[in-house]
């Protein structure tokens, strides 16, 4: 019953199943409330939690509307957000295919090693025969199973007239077979059908841990996703509102936007005066007022007041579609990028096969006829399959990606870390990846009565501001006063009454440039200003990076003078008011230079920028497209997960590095042995398990990387 | 050596009888919420209605 993916939808009692991403729940008491809270809401059924993806089920009746589970999710303390469809559908079929080819392989090399050992201890005659044709008729079926992945994968690269790691796999596992086979027919005294299964089997470890890492922090991104204009509410011409997907938006519909929701299209205000937060858009912080007649792009937050928009441009043809124009060319170059694996079996493959062609040259000219000849040459393919080889990599980097993951950095593959790893410099965005990107209120005029109330009120809103002030509140450590009668008036701000006196949020009548709020109690009246401020750790991780060779700039589409003064605060060059065609272009002139860019950050408009870096990092703060074409995410309020990114790919590679050092030491030893002839199926047997457990207890090392001298 | 006839399917029935578990194991979700498995056994079970 712990199914998430066959929770059925149950229709002829007219129920049905939706999911919800609720990144909020962090332990056993999350679990708990949710299970045993929601039900208690009229026309819930059941709930069930899926704690690693963070999604809760709900299964309820067919009449109650998504929105109000949201707001029960709420009123349990958790923001939620519907799931539309699976989007891991796809990722979590690969780690299944690769978990049961493992259970498969671990079966075969079980029963296989069985009959293996009965037969070095001396089994003979027609009992070894047996025994052979027993393992054979096991490993078989087994060999094409669980090999099908490396099979498939070598395949392809054969076909591009490329070469990976699969193909020296490939070639070993399926000459061993066949020469396994002859032997068994022929009543020969070696067969070498464990060693094929065991190669397997280690191999398919290492890749289904690096599928259930990558699965892992997908849907962690996953649950920081979706929260973008993904639909808006239309007014129809009898003037109802209803709920259209953005892109089923088309131009010349009226749409009603709500204080504290993103556009989802482009449009033009008709009706009502507000303000709206482009930082997604250009970078910048500050909000730009609008009224009738103004252009705002899809994207842009509105803060203020409600106001009615009619659309002018939709779907594709929308700024940020543009933007993901350019970041899809822009992401060309890095699916491009050669691997380490793939990269040192450039260098491997042709040896070991040129070695293998020797073996039988050099035991043909010595007169060692046919068979025995090619007997030893593929003893030396096997002993050299690279089993250490194949670990290698996926090992250590699944280590250290969750030693990374623990200290709040997600990162999609073990590509992202190897590109990581070779960066030698930073570009920063400014909002929302220098500062935090959300506005806290200055609160030092307060008291701790005014806190309290202050608190009070803006919990219950979901303005903006509202969550910022009571964010900075919270970290204060006030405690909410009680009040009653609390009402929201868009717009307008949100008031309660206290002890018989009314209390308020609401817009100060100066509010200028700046963002404020005026907090009233009774006839008192106190104005909080907001600012963006910086990430509190952005001097260290800065100089962290320098320390490890890495210059940092700002590349920002901000204003030139804020810009400045954080720079000069960091004392980092920078470079202000950039377009996404701008950030773009800086970041291809400066590969074009020979460098390697690390990209740090969030709007949209840093997008193309993301993916067109070596490698990019963004905050779990930053919008969906941001996030799908960073290499890496990470959450929290600390920058310091970049500079500990940059620090804990390095020694990734370094492990890596040791681990090619092993596997190609433990051939030097071993195949002059198989080139004279010396391996037994009982030497190739062992020498693999050593070599593979070497390099897994070594990349375990990595384990501690991202603690100890982090700072 | 007669032995060998029954011990060798007994091992081999046995390995199956795994790999089945395995494979029941996996299609009945056990492995989709490994984090999950291991907070729930925190949970007080005071109204037990799961």
């Amino acid at each position: 019953m712990n199914t998430l993916a066959a929770t059925p939808i149950i229709a002829e009692e007219a129920k049905s199943t939706t999911r919800f991403t609720v990144p909020g729940m962090r332990c056993a008491g999350c679990i708990a409330k949710l299970e045993r809270e929601l039900p208690k809401v009229a026309g819930v059924n059941t709930a069930r939690v899926n704690f690693s993806a963070k999604r809760v089920a709900i299964e309820h009746d067919a009449g109650l509307h998504e929105d109000d589970l949201i707001k029960a999710l709420l009123n349990l303390g958790f923001e939620a957000q519907q799931v539309e469809d699976n989007p891991l559908g796809q990722e979590a079929g690969e780690r299944k295919r690769l978990m049961r080819a493992l259970g498969v392989a671990g079966f075969g090399m079980m029963n296989v090693m069985l009959l293996s050992v009965s037969i070095w201890s001396g089994a003979e005659g027609a009992t070894r025969d047996l025994f052979h044709w027993l393992s054979a008729l096991i490993a078989m079926p087994v060999i094409a199973y669980a090999g099908r992945p490396f099979f498939a994968s070598a395949w392809m690269a054969i076909k591009h007239g490329r070469t990976n790691m699969d193909v020296p796999i490939s070639i070993g596992v399926v000459l061993a077979t066949a020469l396994s086979l002859y032997e068994t027919i022929t009543g020969g005294p070696h067969a070498y059908f464990e060693s094929a299964v065991m190669l397997l089997f280690f191999l398919l470890a290492g890749r289904a841990l690096d599928a259930e890492m990558r699965t892992r922090t997908r849907a962690e991104i996953g649950a920081l996703l979706g929260r973008m204009g993904k639909s808006a509410s239309v007014i129809g011409p009898d003037g109802t509102a209803r709920r259209v997907p953005a892109r089923e938006l088309e131009p010349g519909m009226l749409v009603l936007v709500a204080a504290g929701e993103a556009l989802a299209a482009d449009g033009e205000v008709e009706h009502g005066a507000s303000s709206i937060d482009n930082s997604m858009l250009t970078g910048e912080s500050a909000p730009e007022r609008i009224g009738v007649g103004s252009e705002i792009h899809a994207g842009a937050i509105n803060i203020a007041a409600p106001i009615q928009i009619r659309l002018t441009r939709t779907a594709d043809d929308t700024a940020i579609a543009e933007i993901a124009r350019l970041m899809d060319e822009a992401g060309q170059s890095r699916s491009q990028y050669v691997r380490i694996a793939d990269r040192a079996s450039r260098l491997y493959a042709p040896v070991v096969h040129a070695l293998a062609a020797l073996a039988f040259v050099g035991w043909m000219i010595a007169g060692a006829g046919w068979h025995q000849s090619l007997v030893i040459a593929i003893a030396v393919l096997i002993i050299t399959c690279p089993c250490a080889m194949g670990l290698a990599v996926p090992t250590a980097q699944v280590v250290a990606s969750g030693a990374l993951l623990k200290r709040g950095l997600l990162v999609k593959d073990g590509s992202a870390l190897e590109r990581l790893a070779e960066v030698d410099v930073a570009l920063f965005d400014k909002t929302g990846t220098l500062t935090l990107g959300e506005p806290r209120a200055d609160i030092a005029a307060l008291d701790e009565e005014a806190r309290g109330i202050a608190l009070a009120l803006a919990q219950s809103s979901r303005h903006p501001l509202s969550k910022g002030l009571a964010l900075t509140l919270r970290e204060a450590g006030a405690a909410p006063a009680t009040l009653s009668d609390i009402s929201e008036q868009s717009g307008q701000g949100i008031r309660g009454q206290w002890n018989g006196v009314t209390v308020a949020l609401e817009r100060p009548d100066d509010a200028g440039e700046a963002l404020a709020t005026a907090l009233l109690i009774g006839d008192d009246s106190h104005v909080l200003r907001f600012t963006d401020p910086m990430r509190s750790d952005c001097a260290p991780t800065l100089s962290h990076l320098a320390k490890h060779g890495v210059d940092a700039s700002i590349l920002s589409g901000d204003r030139n003078a804020p810009v400045q003064r954080v720079a000069n605060q960091l004392s980092i060059p920078f470079a202000a008011e950039a377009s996404p065609q701008d950030k773009l272009s800086a970041l291809t002139a400066l590969k074009d230079a020979g460098g390697r860019p690390l990209m740090v950050g969030d709007g949209l408009n840093d997008g193309p920028a993301l993916a067109a870096a070596h490698a990019s990092i963004a905050p779990g703060t930053a919008s969906d497209a941001s996030q799908q074409a960073a290499d890496a995410v990470f959450i929290g309020e600390k920058l310091f997960p970049v500079a500990l990114a940059i620090q804990v790919a390095r020694r990734t590679m370094v492990i890596v590095r040791q681990n090619f050092g092993f596997a190609i030491g433990y051939n030097v030893l071993a195949v002059p042995l198989a080139l004279f002839g010396y391996v037994t199926p009982l030497i190739a047997a062992i020498a693999m398990s050593v070599s593979s457990l070497i390099v897994v207890a070594n990349s375990l090392r990595l384990a501690s990387s991202a603690n100890g001298d982090a700072r | 050596m007669t032995n060998l006839a029954f011990l060798i399917p007994i091992a081999l029935l046995m390995g199956a009888a795994g790999l089945a578990a395995f494979f029941w194991a996996m299609r009945s979700g056990q492995y989709e919420d490994m984090d999950g498995a291991a907070a729930r056994i925190l949970i007080d079970e005071e109204d037990a209605e799961q």
